[in-house]
């Protein structure tokens, strides 16, 4: 089912129904998304809708167009990307991942006590030293004596890192899989139990978890190596 | 009813255009001088009459107190903010300003703020276009630099407005040269536009396919440009002198121009030849004399032109691309004509730039092009779309000092956000949001755009109030807030403190400001040229009274048309428009008959064996018809 986005008979621009992203576009709530039919979506409805191309319409089609255009490209925007997608899905479902984060580090800041981090636990010892490393590496670029070993050593942890944070990308892909089977069992009639809706999602909070702490690692790391 | 004419407008730092769509292709409309460009120089004449353009620029060295150029640099920003600028260019403040109050520049006794002085730039186009047509021309599409914050946006809007012009949208610079190249290439592909002007540098990265212009990512300086190596050269050409002719000029605004337009013209200069001599006539009447080869130009300018290569990296990381996989690269702007900076170019994206598009005109055209859009497309234009993006992240600040991102560079537009807020205290009515845009951590290191106060939150106990605060940054890269209290369903008041902006009611009266200066234009327009048409009457009565048909006339005929000729004088010296036209007609009437005589005399004599293409009706008395009435609107 897709939202009405302009008139069947006449092509005018329709006021923006309040859809989320993915009944925008006529998607069901999977997360495996032939992202090249999204992009010509996105072109064909961009055509249609943007304000460029409805300029000479009276001021309400106007205002329509502008408010549809911007659900159509922060739609699009979301939907294609991968974790995007997921956390906007998960979002959808009611879990207010960002909403979490946000909330404790606004506490962190205004209270000035370091947010508390959950490491993935088969990180911890990499984490560890890895974190005492680059407190060293500071020092030294503080005083002006990089040590080219251990910017070497570093570099080659971040390069790790960056891979992991690929894997878990791909394990991420794989919950996609279980969570669309899920949601095609429910179309074709079958029940499916909260409990059961409840673990999948959970399954993905700690995936994208997991990698939003390893990406936030890499960028501590790039920044130290580059300043 | 005749089709909206919309005309694209490159509002430059140095220089500025209109052009049009006509047919197939844009064309860039010239001034009344015949010149495609039109300085964006601004001076008040001895009657503080604004003078625009190349009339204006002799205003900048003989009485440079009343003249300003480049006020593009102080478009939307803040007197803080300014200070670097004032170190290296001649903006005299108004003495009065307040804190927070938006800047005004003096020009002789006046003061103006930015958008009226760059208004006024506008109008002249605006003319240069009316004239061309023949009709009014009231809707224009605006370039601005890719790069250009919220505030910078805002304040080109205003000059818009405030020049009578109806903006229907602002288009980043880089994107409508790619629009004015793609309309020429009708190729697919990957295209980098290096836009290098007087005052800005920006780098967009787009996809063209099947006539959608894509941006992907863009990055730029908007305090980069031209500018920055004349004032270079200027530096040393006082350091110069006040070394070898122990003056001190710095001060000495007429020297300080005259050696601008020197370095200029030698920059200029050695992008054809291996080297120049500066000769400058000092207003002391001593000469300043210097040779500069293109290869110590060279390595002043690397410092500046090296500022380029951040962005350029950045705007590749943001895209996701490497050099290889950029297909063309466009250069923009007058400064791309430096073979260093193309040697630059070619070693940062590996391939010889693209060069054929006049670096000068190419933004206009592509304003053209995308007027011809929104007025509704014709064949040329029928499957072009484009799909910009905004260049700055959008944050709200949050506890701690620290700027939350809500919507993220190279987003593209329209797109918005939507942030829920809630009250602390038992009752709270209002609701206090900072925006700001920047990519920094901290809401200090980022641009403050505006203070949104949210009013009218229904009374309620702490905490329960849900309020919903949507962000939309339009087509033209500019906010818009609205809020709703979701218990209640009430729209929220929100009242916009610009940082760097002009309020609406002090736009709404610099328009009415401009009309009455174009009101009091006209006139005196009218005036001067009823004036023009005087003199040419009489001197040719002059002309007549000493011709052989002076002689046919009756005593009666002469006495008349002296008596004309003493009232045309007399009201010649006055400013009613009018009377003056009266005088002229009545002087006409009564010099008919002599205008026809010697007619036949002139033709007679031209004749006596000539033919009628033979015939030279030249000067003299031999011209054509000496009387004839001249048409004037």
């Amino acid at each position: 089912m897709r939202a009405v986005h302009f008139c069947q008979a006449c092509g005018k621009v329709q006021p923006p129904a309040p859809v989320d992203y993915f009944t925008f576009f006529g998607l069901p709530r999977k997360l495996n998304l032939d992202v090249a039919a999204l992009e010509k979506d996105f072109y064909e409805l961009s055509r249609k809708l943007h304000p460029d191309l409805n300029a000479r319409s009276d001021s309400r089609e106007q205002e329509w167009s502008l408010q549809q255009s911007s659900l159509l490209n922060d739609a699009h925007r979301t939907l294609k990307d991968p974790v995007k997608r997921t956390e906007y899905l998960l979002k959808l479902e009611g879990v207010e991942l960002e909403e979490q984060s946000k909330t404790a580090t606004e506490q962190a800041r205004s209270t000035g006590e370091i947010k508390k981090q959950i490491v993935p636990p088969e990180l911890l010892a990499e984490v560890f030293e890895l974190n005492m490393q680059l407190e060293e590496l500071r020092m030294q670029k503080k005083m002006g004596e990089d040590d080219p070993a251990l910017i070497e050593e570093i570099g080659r942890q971040k390069l790790e890192l960056e891979e992991k944070q690929e894997a878990l990308l791909r394990e991420l892909e794989g919950r996609w899989k279980m969570w669309d089977g899920m949601i095609q069992r429910e179309y074709n009639g079958q029940p499916v139990s909260e409990e059961e809706r409840r673990q999948e999602r959970d399954k993905m909070v700690d995936v994208l978890n997991r990698r939003n702490y390893i990406r936030n690692l890499v960028r501590d790391v790039s920044e130290v190596l580059e300043n | 009813m005749s089709p909206d004419r919309i005309v694209g407008i490159d509002l430059g730092t140095t220089n500025s255009l209109v052009a049009f769509m006509q047919g197939e292709s844009p064309v860039v409309i010239p001034g009344d001088d015949g010149s495609n460009l039109v300085p964006s120089v601004v001076a008040l004449d001895e009657n503080n009459q604004p003078v625009i353009g190349n009339a204006a620029r002799k205003h900048l060295t003989e009485t440079p107190e009343r003249a300003v150029y480049s006020i593009k640099r102080l478009m939307g920003r803040g007197v803080d903010d300014v200070q670097e600028e004032l170190k290296f260019f001649p903006f005299r403040l108004a003495e009065d300003l307040q804190a927070g109050e938006v800047i005004r520049i003096k020009l002789g006794e006046k003061t103006f703020t930015p958008p009226e002085i760059s208004a006024l730039i506008l109008r002249q186009l605006k003319r240069n276009a009316e004239r061309f047509f023949g009709a009014a021309a009231t809707k224009a599409v605006i370039t601005v630099p890719a790069y250009f914050n919220d505030a910078q946006r805002q304040a080109t809007k205003d000059a818009g407005r405030i020049a009578g012009l109806e903006v229907l949208r602002l288009v980043n610079e880089p994107t409508a040269a790619s629009l004015a190249y793609g309309l020429d290439k009708k190729q697919n592909g990957i295209v980098a536009v290096y836009d290098l002007g007087g005052g800005t540098f920006d780098i967009s990265i787009l996809k063209l396919h099947d006539g959608i212009f894509e941006v992907i990512s863009t990055n730029g300086d908007t305090h980069l440009g031209g500018d920055d190596i004349d004032n270079l050269l200027i530096t040393i050409a006082l350091d110069d002198t006040r070394g070898d002719l122990g003056l001190d000029l710095h001060r000495n605004a007429e020297a300080v121009q005259a050696i601008r337009n020197a370095v200029i013209e030698a920059k200029i200069a050695l992008s054809a030849q291996a080297s120049v001599k500066l000769d400058v006539e000092l207003p002391s009447g001593q000469r300043y004399l210097r040779e500069i080869t293109r290869e110590q130009f060279e390595q002043l300018i690397q410092p500046i032109i090296e500022r380029t290569v951040g962005p350029c990296k950045q705007a590749l990381k943001d895209a996701g691309l490497k050099p290889e996989q950029i297909d063309e690269v466009v250069l923009v702007g007058g400064s791309t004509r430096i073979p260093k900076v193309r040697a630059l170019v070619k070693e940062l994206f590996h391939r010889e730039p693209h060069t054929d598009l006049n670096p000068d005109e190419v933004v206009a055209l592509g304003a053209a092009v995308q007027a011809n859009i929104l007025g509704g497309g014709s064949e040329a234009t029928e499957n072009m779309l484009l799909l910009d993006v905004t260049p700055l992240s959008l944050g709200i600040e949050v506890a701690g000092g620290v700027t939350d991102k809500i919507i993220l560079r190279n987003s593209t537009i329209p797109a918005s956000a939507t942030q829920h807020y809630t009250t602390q205290v038992d009752g709270q009515a209002n609701v206090a949001i900072h925006v700001l845009q920047g990519e920094r951590e901290l809401a200090k290191d980022c641009r403050s755009l505006a203070r949104f106060d949210l009013k009218g939150i229904p009374p309620m106990a702490a905490g329960m109030a849900r309020i919903e605060v949507k962000f939309l940054i339009d087509a033209n890269g500019i906010l818009h807030v609205s809020a709703r209290e979701q218990r209640s369903g009430k729209e929220s008041e929100i009242q916009v403190q610009p940082s760097y902006g002009l309020t609406d009611e002090q736009v709404e009266s610099m328009i009415l400001d401009s009309f009455d200066s174009a009101e009091e234009d006209f006139r005196q327009r009218q005036v001067i040229e009823a004036r023009n048409e005087a003199s040419t009457i009489l001197a040719a009565l002059d002309k007549g009274k000493k011709s052989p048909a002076w002689g046919h006339l009756t005593t009666d005929e002469k006495k008349k048309i002296a008596k004309m000729e003493k009232a045309l004088v007399s009201v010649n010296g006055e400013d009613d428009y009018q009377a003056i036209r009266k005088a002229i007609d009545a002087l006409n009437q009564g010099t008919t008959r002599l205008a026809e005589l010697m007619m036949d005399s002139a033709v007679s004599t031209v004749l006596k064996g000539k033919t009628m293409d033979e015939a030279d009706m030249g000067e003299g008395p031999t011209a054509p018809h000496p009387m004839a009435k001249a048409d004037f609107e």
